[in-house]
């Protein structure tokens, strides 16, 4: 068995210590608002924060977690009204939605430590994928938290 | 029959919800409601609850163009319904099949969600507005033609005297539609032609929304497939031994051209498929490889006797006359869809038939792959309608049901529910890729620098070929050569023809399909002949243009919004392109500099659009962006490459995308004229590749004539 904190509650899972977290989130868990993309830290969907730090969960280990916080984006804010996710609404950032899960925690682990970030450190920073390109309304919205 | 025939109206409502395991898309009635609540289907489209929300049915599959919330606003539009009570439900195709066809065609594919379904819903909705004005003035004993209805409410003017529409519904669903209602003039549309938020949007932004990927059924397993890696092969022989220690496996299953392992998670699955030691057949084409293809494209390029397709004037007399002759070969690569959420399908087998779900353009071709893969009448498949992570023509045409066929054959072999997920490397070298072609052309310029003939050869390889080989009549596909066989441009001798290539990779619709390729091929084309001429391609267009107003109307847009001939910051540049497609007219301004390795830095873009009546202009805004960066993505890095008779891209390491930090600045231009539904999902993107590169040809004199801009070589990195 292994010993996980997920959004804030303990969690038990049977599972081989290599599995990555992004499988033990899903598959065991069901805990599916985690996203599967490309399995080889490439596009960013399986982004989760591993003590407040953005990680890519496919390529995670479980046994590599430890007892570090771990928090998806079902455990961002209970209603979904955190600023970030308000913006994202504000500005119809999500077209299929399919990244945008991986792709807000990604934001959000950045603006933790760049509060105000300019183009550049966004760009730097956020090398999600996404498919649809919502990358420009991606920017204004983060600029409009950094704002607020 | 019967049975699912009693599905229609309420219960259908608690089938679905219960069917979506509480997680019915952008609808559910919350428990304590559901049995105060009384439904009353007013018609195919419209349910109106006694709480007064109202229930629109959508037909079309939501995969991020924003249909699901333009559909319900054309239907709440004529309805006159309170938009904020609004939920959406999909429809389960069987009713479609019960109720012949009362949802039209449901595949969402060509651009054509609002196009060509605007008339019957806004239909819908007007017949429902006044079967409620009716069942209100029957209550009233007035005559009908005294009452409005306005927000949800009818109204008897002179008595002042009001009713819900959730107070009338179960008497107006008792009532005969009228032969003919009247719909609005869409000048006066309050609903539609607003930026609408998305009804979707909440849900994707906190993780809720439900992709078919997300389905967890009690009892089930996971499976990963491996394909045969030559397409057309077979699977020979494979060692089970091999994987027999590894951990969380169950079961191995054989499908004609794939082995698919099932276990107890996906990744368990997947580890034990990707060490799976197989042997496959490559049915000959295992020495296919991206230069015996280009070389056959060359030869399609020189041949005799190709069919003609378009044949204005005497090409051949009038060059003769021509002062000065342009010629160039353009070429464009096979190219991946590769849609964020993988493909990937779960099938539940129960007592007389058995539950889907899977990504999907067109819910009724997962209907029929379902039912052909199962041998089941498919009244028995409950296709569970889910958001679709993209689509961009993988999961629309009926070629497209593998994946389908495939987890059915998986579930009835293993007799439990199983959900089967594609890996990103199956899904890039098992798709049915937009096609390679070439183009060469030859125009002839007069003593004015103006076109008098226009030789057009396309060499490429048709997707009718893999789609629908029966409609290809000896050897044309008239869509393959859009843009140059309905050529709007002013020549008077004009001349196309095709050289039909099939090689052994599948084909399909890709987004913007064959405006992807033909866009860049004659934009740029018309920018080589305005260099020839000496004179600046906008205005070289414009001349050319003019008679085709709507044309020239959005290229004058993009051109304004974009200051065209206003002068730039030191080392930047602009390209310009138009096209028309899928019933709208787009133009689109490039503003570029040139990187040191001669690849283009693209900093802004001003697209103009017209696509007659915009129904969300925010969704229309939404999908320019995106078409934006999907085209920049294929002009920059795509380009799926064959070596051994296999692909050799497999993930997003060799098969790039674009990213936030090469996203330029977009900028929309609407300028809708009215008077036409033209689509919105495609013709966004065509446009953008040729006005990058005609920026390039403006800033080095020299033409690109060949994608991707940035190679990359490379072995199979799967
Ligand atoms: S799935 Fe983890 S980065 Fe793509
Ligand atoms: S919204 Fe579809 S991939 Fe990003």
């Amino acid at each position: 068995m292994i010993n996980l904190t997920i959004n804030g509650a303990a969690h038990a899972v049977d599972a081989s210590p290599d599995m990555p977290l992004l499988w033990v989130l899903r598959d065991k868990l069901g805990m599916t608002g985690t996203k599967f993309g490309c399995g080889i830290a490439q596009c960013g969907a399986c982004t989760v924060h591993v003590n407040g730090v953005a990680m890519r969960s496919c390529v995670t280990p479980v046994s590599a977690v430890g007892d570090a916080e771990i928090t998806t984006i079902e455990g961002l804010s209970e209603h979904g009204d955190s600023p970030l996710q308000k913006a994202w609404v504000a500005h119809q950032v999500p077209q299929c939605g399919y990244c945008q899960s991986g792709l807000i925690m990604a934001v959000d682990a950045l603006l933790k430590v760049k509060p105000k970030p300019t183009d550049a450190e966004i760009n730097a920073a956020i090398s999600n994928i996404c498919r649809c390109g919502t990358y420009a309304r991606v920017r204004d919205a983060i600029h409009d938290v950094a704002k607020a | 029959m019967n049975k699912i025939f009693k599905l229609d109206r309420r219960n259908f409502l608690k089938a679905s919800a219960v069917a979506g395991g509480g997680m019915m898309l952008g609808f559910h009635i919350p428990a304590a409601n559901a049995a105060v609540t009384k439904e009353s289907e007013v018609n195919a489209w419209i349910v109106v609850n006694s709480d007064d929300t109202v229930l629109i049915r959508v037909a079309h599959s939501e995969m991020g163009q924003g249909s699901m919330t333009a559909l319900a606003q054309l239907v709440a539009e004529e309805l006159d319904c309170n938009w904020s009570q609004v939920k959406t439900a999909f429809v389960d195709p069987r009713l479609n099949i019960t109720r012949k066809k009362v949802y039209g065609g449901m595949a969402t594919v060509g651009s054509r969600a609002v196009r060509t379904s605007q008339e019957y819903l806004r239909k819908a909705g007007a017949g429902a507005r006044d079967m409620l004005v009716r069942a209100a003035a029957q209550t009233w004993k007035v005559p009908a033609g005294e009452c409005t209805a306005k927000a949800g409410v009818v109204t008897h003017t002179a008595s002042k005297r009001t009713l819900k529409y959730g107070a009338l519904a179960e008497a107006a669903a008792k009532l005969a539609p009228s032969a003919d209602v009247a719909l609005k003039d869409p000048a006066t549309w309050t609903i539609a032609g607003q930026p609408k938020m998305r009804l979707d949007m909440q849900d994707k932004v906190m993780g809720k929304a439900v992709y078919a990927i997300d389905i967890m059924l009690p009892d089930m397993l996971f499976a990963a497939i491996a394909q045969s890696p030559v397409f057309g092969g077979k699977l020979k022989s494979y060692d089970e031994a091999a994987i027999k220690n590894f951990k969380g496996v169950r079961q191995v299953v054989t499908l004609e051209n794939a082995v698919a392992v099932v276990g107890d998670s996906y990744w368990e699955a997947q580890r034990a498929v990707r060490a799976l030691p197989v042997v496959w057949d490559d049915a000959g084409n295992g020495k296919v490889s991206s230069a015996s293809i280009a070389q056959f494209l060359d030869e399609g390029l020189k041949m005799d006797g190709a069919p003609v397709a378009r044949n204005d004037g005497d090409v051949a007399k009038a060059m003769t006359t021509a002062v000065k002759t342009v010629s160039a070969e353009y070429r464009v690569p096979y190219l991946s869809h590769a849609a964020m959420e993988p493909m990937n399908c779960t099938v539940r087998f129960t007592d007389d038939g058995l539950d889907i779900w899977a990504p999907t353009q067109n819910a009724e071709a997962i209907l029929n792959a379902a039912a052909r893969a199962s041998g089941l009448d498919p009244l028995k498949i409950n296709v569970n309608l889910t958001y679709s992570g993209g689509g961009f023509g993988r999961r629309g045409g009926a070629a497209a049901g593998d994946y389908v066929d495939q987890a059915v054959l998986i579930a009835k072999a293993v007799g439990k529910p199983v959900k089967m997920i594609w890996s990103r490397e199956e899904d890039i070298q098992h798709d049915f890729y937009r096609p390679i072609s070439s183009a060469k052309m030859t125009a002839g310029l007069d003593a004015s620098g103006m076109p008098v003939a226009w030789n057009t050869r396309i060499s490429g390889h048709s997707i009718l070929t893999t789609a629908n080989p029966s409609a290809l009549k000896d050897n044309m596909d008239v869509g393959f050569l859009v843009l140059f066989a309905d050529n709007v441009y002013d020549v008077p001798n004009m001349k196309v023809d095709f050289a039909l290539r099939k090689t052994h990779v599948p084909v399909g619709y890709w987004r913007s399909v064959n405006h992807s390729q033909n866009a860049y091929f004659r934009e740029c084309f018309v920018d080589e002949m305005a260099l020839a001429a000496g004179q600046d391609p906008y205005e070289y267009r414009r001349k050319l243009l003019h008679k085709a107003p709507k044309q020239l109307a959005v290229l004058e847009a993009a051109a304004k919004a974009a200051d065209w001939g206003k002068p730039l910051p030191a080392g930047q540049f602009r390209g310009i392109a138009q096209i028309d497609g899928y019933g709208s007219y787009v133009a689109a301004v490039a503003e570029i500099s040139m990187k040191p390795d001669g690849s283009p830095k693209v900093h802004r873009v001003v697209t103009s659009v017209d696509c007659g009546y915009v129904v969300n202009p925010d969704t229309v805004r939404a999908q320019l962006e995106g078409a934006t960066a999907w085209a920049l993505t294929a002009l920059l890095y795509n380009e799926i490459t064959l070596k051994d008779g296999r692909v050799e891209q497999g993930n997003f390491d060799r098969y790039r995308m674009l990213l936030a930090a090469d996203m330029p600045k977009v900028e929309v231009v609407l300028v809708p004229s009215g008077g036409f539904w033209g689509g919105i999902g495609e013709p966004g993107s065509p446009p953008v590749g040729p006005a990058v590169v005609n920026a390039m040809l403006a800033a080095t004199g020299k033409p690109s004539r060949s994608q991707p801009l940035i190679k990359r070589g490379g072995a199979a990195s799967a």
